[in-house]
Formats: C-alpha cells, sequence, structure tokens
C-alpha cells in the first residue's frame, strides 16, 4: 500500500504558539519548540519529522495559517 | 525532509487572499481560521473581485486587514443594514457580513432580523464565542447561564439578566431564509465541514435565492480565561449543547429546530 | 420646454430625486415627511429609471443602507423628520468620517421629543454643528420654496461628491407640506460610468483593495485624518449661498431661512412700504455659513435679528459674524407654532424703536 510521506513548514515569526495545531496532530509529529520567536511565542515545530503524513490537520486548525504542508507518495 | 518540501508536493498552503497583515487576535482564536476559510472559498471560486465584505464592531473590527477583498465598516450591529445597501447597488456581487454575537444578536437584533426576512441575497457570518472579546470579556446575549464574564462575575443570572438565547434558530423561521447552519472550526472534521457550508452558502448566493446564514460557535479563550486547548474542550462540553452543531434549514426548509 | 407642476415640497424632492437620477433612496415613515417615501413608492422608479427604493426597518437601518450604498459610489438619499435624524446620527457621523457622499433630508417638526408634528427650525443645531458625535460638519442646505426644494436634491448631490461629505437638506413641515408650483428638471438617465477608484466594487488584481471605514486606531493617523476634515469643511466656504433682499441700503436686517424667510420676506414688504429700510439676509447654506456677507452687513446696518422658529441658534452664529459691531437680537416662535409677519414686525419695531 502506498504510504505518504509529509512534511510541514511553519512560518515562525508570525506562530502564536497557540498549540491547536499539536493537538489536532494525529501522528504526534508536531512539538512546541523550547525556543521562542520575536514575539516571545514558543513556536511549533516537527518534533518527529518521520511520523508526519502530510494530512493538513495541522493547517487547517491553525487560526494564523502560519502552516504550509507537502506530501509525497511513497511504495 | 528538503526532498519533500518542494512545489510539486505542495498539498496545504495559506491563501494567497489572506493578507500577510498579523492577525489581530489572540494565540488559538477561532476568528483566524474563519477568516482564513472564507477566503479560501473565495479563491476557490474565483470571485474576489466580485466579493465585498462588511467589517463589524468587535474583535474582527479589522477584519478588512486580513481578507484581502473590499471591505466596508459598519456601525456596531448595523451590517445587515450595511450589506443590504451594498448587494441592492450591486445585485450581482457577493457581499457578506461577518459579525459577533454582541453585533449581531444584542445591538443589531433589528437588523438581523430585518435582513434575514427580507431575504436579502447576501451572507451573513456570526462567530458565536459567547461573550464580548473586544471590550474585554462582558455578557453577551449568548453566555451560557452560569458563565462567568467581567459583567456576569458571579456567573450569569437567567432570573435577573435573561437566558441566552438562539437567534440562529430562530432566523431559521423566516421565511427569508434558505440556509441556515451552525458549524465550529477548533477541530480538522469541523473545518473541512465548515468550509464546506461557506461554499454552500456563497452559492447559494450566487443563484440569489435568499439569505444564507452561518453560525461559527468560537472559544475565547481570554475572555473565558482558559488556554485555546482548554477552551476548545470547554466549547465542545458546555457550547455545543446548547448550541448544537448541525443544519437547521437547508434549501429553505427547516431540518432540525 | 418647462414642465411645471404643483406639488407639496416633500413630493418636490421625491420627484426631482427620480429626474436626475438618483441610485437609492432608503427611508422609514414618520410626518410630516412620510410624502417622500410615498410619493417614491408610487411612482415605481426601479421602472422608470431604476433607482432602488427601501422601506427599512427603522431610520437607524435606513441610514446604515445609505452608508453601505455610498460606498459603492452611486447616488444614495433618505429622509426623515426630527426624532428619526436624532435616530440617525449614528450613521451620520460614521457616514461623514468615511467620508461618503449621500443626501439626507430633514422635514423638521417641533420638538424635544416626540414633539408635535408641527414645522419647526429647532434642529438647526444638529444640524449645522455635527450632530452625532465627533469633529464633523454636514453641508447644509435650506430651502425656502417647493422649487428650491426640487432644485437641492441635484445641488445637493453635487456638492455630495465634489466634497466626498453627507450633505443635509434642512427644511420643514410647512415646506414639506405646502404645494407651489415647481418647474421640475428634464429627466435624466442614472449615471452608469463614474469614478470607481475609491469605491467598493470588488477588488480586481491591478488595485488594492478598497475599504470604506472611520476608524483609525492609530491616534497619528486619526489626528491627520480629522486635519483633513477640517481642512475639507473650510474649503467648502467657496460654496456659500445666499440670497439679499432689500440689502442695498437696508439699515436694519433680518437674517432668517427657509420657512422663517418667507415670513421675513413679507415683513421686509411691509416695512419698506412704510418706508423703512429693513432687509433681509436668507442663508440658502447654513453650513458653509454667510458669515462674511453678514460681517460686511454689519458694517452698513444699525442692528441685526435673526428670526427662527427656535429658541435662538443661528442667532449665534449670526452674533459670531457681527462680532459685537452691532446689536444683534432674536426673535423666535417655539414648538411647531409659527409667526405672523406682523409678530416680527412688531419685535422689530422693539428693537429697533426710533429707527424704523
Amino acid at each position: 500500500m502506498a504510504k505518504a510521506r509529509g512534511a510541514i513548514v511553519v512560518d515562525i515569526e508570525r506562530c502564536k504558539g497557540c498549540q491547536v495545531c499539536m493537538v489536532n496532530c494525529p501522528t504526534d509529529t508536531i512539538g512546541m519548540a523550547v525556543e521562542v520567536n520575536g514575539k516571545g511565542y514558543h513556536y511549533a515545530y516537527m518534533e518527529n519529522p518521520e511520523s508526519c503524513t502530510g494530512c493538513t490537520n495541522c493547517a487547517v486548525v491553525c487560526p494564523d495559517g502560519v502552516i504550509t504542508v507537502y506530501r509525497v507518495k511513497q511504495n | 525532509m528538503k526532498e519533500i518540501t518542494r512545489e510539486e508536493n505542495l498539498v496545504y498552503r495559506r491563501t494567497p487572499l489572506m493578507t500577510d497583515a498579523t492577525l489581530s487576535y489572540c494565540p488559538g482564536c477561532g476568528h483566524g481560521t474563519i477568516h482564513r476559510l472564507i477566503m479560501e472559498v473565495v479563491e476557490e471560486m474565483g470571485i474576489q473581485s466580485e466579493t465585498i465584505g462588511v467589517a463589524p464592531v468587535g474583535c474582527a473590527v479589522l477584519a478588512y486587514d486580513f481578507m484581502d477583498v473590499d471591505f466596508s465598516q459598519a456601525a456596531h450591529g448595523r451590517a445587515p443594514a450595511v450589506a443590504t445597501g451594498i448587494k441592492r447597488l450591486w445585485p450581482d456581487k457577493f457581499v457578506f457580513t461577518y459579525q459577533g454575537d454582541g453585533d449581531l444578536a444584542a445591538i443589531g437584533t433589528a437588523e438581523t432580523i430585518h435582513a434575514c426576512n427580507r431575504g436579502e441575497n447576501i451572507t451573513i457570518f456570526f462567530v458565536n464565542n459567547g461573550i464580548y472579546g473586544m471590550t474585554g470579556g462582558q455578557m453577551a446575549p449568548t453566555t451560557l447561564e452560569g458563565m462567568k464574564s467581567s459583567t456576569s462575575p458571579y456567573g450569569r443570572n437567567n432570573e435577573t439578566m435573561g437566558p441566552p438565547y438562539k437567534i440562529t434558530e430562530l432566523i431559521a423561521q423566516l421565511s427569508g431564509t434558505y440556509y441556515v447552519t451552525r458549524q465550529a472550526v477548533h477541530k480538522p472534521g469541523p473545518v473541512r465541514k465548515a468550509k464546506k457550508a461557506i461554499r454552500k452558502a456563497l452559492e447559494i448566493q450566487k443563484e440569489k435565492k435568499g439569505i444564507s446564514f452561518i453560525e461559527f460557535v468560537s472559544n475565547c479563550n481570554s475572555g473565558w480565561k482558559m488556554t485555546p486547548n482548554d477552551s476548545n474542550i470547554w466549547m465542545e462540553e458546555h457550547m455545543f449543547p446548547f448550541y448544537p452543531m448541525g443544519d437547521i434549514k437547508v434549501d429553505g426548509k427547516l431540518v432540525k429546530g | 420646454m418647462k414642465e411645471l407642476a404643483l406639488m407639496k415640497g416633500n413630493e418636490a424632492i421625491a420627484e426631482a430625486a427620480i429626474r436626475i437620477g438618483v441610485d437609492a433612496y432608503f427611508g422609514y415613515p414618520i410626518t410630516p415627511q412620510s410624502e417622500v417615501l410615498e410619493y417614491l413608492t408610487l411612482q415605481r422608479p426601479e421602472e422608470r429609471t431604476g433607482m432602488v427604493i427601501l422601506q427599512a426597518e427603522s431610520e437607524v437601518a435606513a441610514i446604515n443602507m445609505v452608508y453601505g450604498a455610498a460606498g459603492t459610489g452611486k447616488r444614495a438619499m433618505t429622509s426623515s423628520s426630527s426624532p428619526g435624524i436624532s435616530l440617525m446620527q449614528e450613521g451620520i457621523s460614521y457616514i461623514a468620517g468615511a467620508e461618503l457622499p449621500c443626501l439626507i433630508v430633514n422635514v423638521v417638526r417641533g420638538g424635544p421629543g416626540l414633539g408635535t408634528i408641527q414645522p419647526s427650525q429647532a434642529d438647526y443645531f444638529q444640524s449645522t454643528k455635527g450632530g452625532g458625535h465627533g469633529d464633523y460638519r454636514l453641508i447644509v442646505l435650506a430651502p425656502a420654496s417647493v422649487q428650491e426644494m426640487a432644485d437641492y436634491v441635484e445641488l445637493g448631490f453635487d456638492l455630495a461628491f465634489k466634497y466626498r461629505n453627507p450633505v443635509l437638506i434642512l427644511t420643514d413641515g410647512l415646506i414639506g407640506q405646502m404645494m407651489e408650483k415647481v418647474e421640475l428638471p428634464p429627466q435624466k438617465a442614472r449615471i452608469e460610468e463614474f469614478d470607481q477608484s475609491w469605491v467598493i466594487t470588488g477588488k480586481t488584481p491591478d488595485r488594492e483593495r478598497n475599504i470604506i471605514t472611520s476608524l483609525n486606531l492609530d491616534p497619528d493617523l486619526q489626528y491627520e485624518h480629522n486635519l483633513k476634515l477640517q481642512e475639507k469643511y473650510r474649503s467648502m466656504n467657496e460654496d456659500v449661498m445666499f440670497e439679499r433682499i432689500g440689502c442695498d441700503d437696508a439699515e436694519f436686517l433680518l437674517v432668517a431661512y427657509g420657512s422663517s424667510a418667507r415670513i421675513c420676506q413679507k415683513v421686509v414688504d411691509i416695512a419698506r412700504g412704510r418706508g423703512k429700510k429693513l432687509g433681509l439676509l436668507r442663508p440658502q447654506t447654513l453650513f458653509p455659513f454667510p458669515t462674511d456677507e453678514i460681517a460686511r452687513l454689519s458694517r452698513q446696518v444699525k442692528g441685526i435679528m435673526s428670526v427662527e422658529l427656535s429658541a435662538g441658534q443661528m442667532v449665534e452664529d449670526v452674533k459670531l459674524a457681527v462680532n459685537g459691531k452691532v446689536p444683534v437680537y432674536h426673535y423666535g416662535m417655539l414648538g411647531g407654532k409659527i409667526h405672523s409677519p406682523e409678530d416680527v414686525l412688531s419685535a422689530v419695531e422693539d428693537k429697533f424703536i426710533g429707527g424704523l
């Protein structure tokens, strides 16, 4: 069966660290960075990049639209 | 990862119909998601050059800074009247209002009900977070019984303050409303459903069938004094039982309520 | 060929609006101006010109429909009477702040409160000093005949678009209800081609989005906006309008507008018949106010009387113009009652004793 591999790119400076993406990630890919961005928010990042399937759940629930999602199908 | 994040693998990006301005909303607030969904639908329908928004007073007062379509600001509660004026003169354009619960269900009740009753061919996006967010968390017409706010500090007392009311069910009774639904944007599933509802509403406007009205039950983590995720859980547990999800009126016929 | 008609002032406004090609009217019934909306609905202007007519659920909604419609760059208007105009003040302030052109008609009745349905000029302050919140002004036109009621509709829209500012026709129940001969303007089509650079039409790729708003959260921007508005209001002086009746050799002067000016014209006739050199200055614009003309006349006359159907409102502007050079008096009638020429004449003789 074809398995999707994905990746997200977070616009770090626009992220407000709300964590809504994190709890909605079905594969526990997303974590919150220890570091903060220019506004002092702990921004979202791929803590477990290998588990991302590119499902876009994080991006569609992100209130600030800071997540871009890529996906490739692998055999 | 580099081999994945290539243009040809792109499956989701923020719509270019959202401007580059940083959203003025609190972290985790549903407003940003709702803005984005509306703009995604406008983009997908290819109607940016025919779309006019009407911004409310409240947290979304600066909605026009974020959505890249022509906009008119309205006085508190008057958006449906302003939209009526625009739509009557541009009957072929897409006109929507974007209003909060204080704006739409308190100070603007008359304008809401009469625009709905006339069946103006506009779309009303109603964001219900049960509180006046912008002014600092005062009690709204939709604040739940017992819910604390800065003007119901001991909890809403239905006896003395009146109970919350469901204006969405109320306007669904009016013959001018064609599509009335209640949605949410706190999880991926509801977001996708909400987007379909927005698409349906704007398609109805295109066909000039009457008013389409979408309530979004949303969070106000600052006003409710919770973390964003806690507020979403609280919303499911407390708001959804009183403001149940789903369609209320479809194709001009009541399906619920 | 001239087209003459006998009609009420309110009807003349409505017919003129259709004939000059106004795009939309939003209104709500209130005595003594309901004929405007009644006449418009009876005339089917949607068939004559495509004009939009809508009876709103309130004056609050009506003025906000005008606000929305004005943002499209088209010509939108409303009408009401005093209590209804009070309800519209919120919307008028927003329209002024957002710099939208539109026409508002106030067929004034006596107040305060529900007051009376009889004519009055007690809304002068509200009309000329802003009316709602914030530092703003309306252009205020004061017709004194049914003919001017008709003529000022097009003039009002011309000025509204020249300055991108709301224009108010300040009339009263007397002129609104009375019938006179009126020469109607020829029927024109609605304007299809107009400046759309600033209006809400839908954003096209060749331009930034257009936003109609009165909001500037940044105080520096709001300060600049206010300075710009004030400069605009000052520049309106070039459109000041007034009528001089017997002013050339006048030794005493009446200042009156609208229905009161009609009465004062009779007063001047009677006084002149008795050999008394009485003149009348009739402001046709109350904002801009004929300050300079009154100042000039104050160097010529021995005294001035402002005659109004109010407790004395315009008299304050007359005093500002005269700036203490000669005595300024007020004669007024309150609460919907109308003074007779004899009433005014005796007041004039009383004040100007020895002069007249």
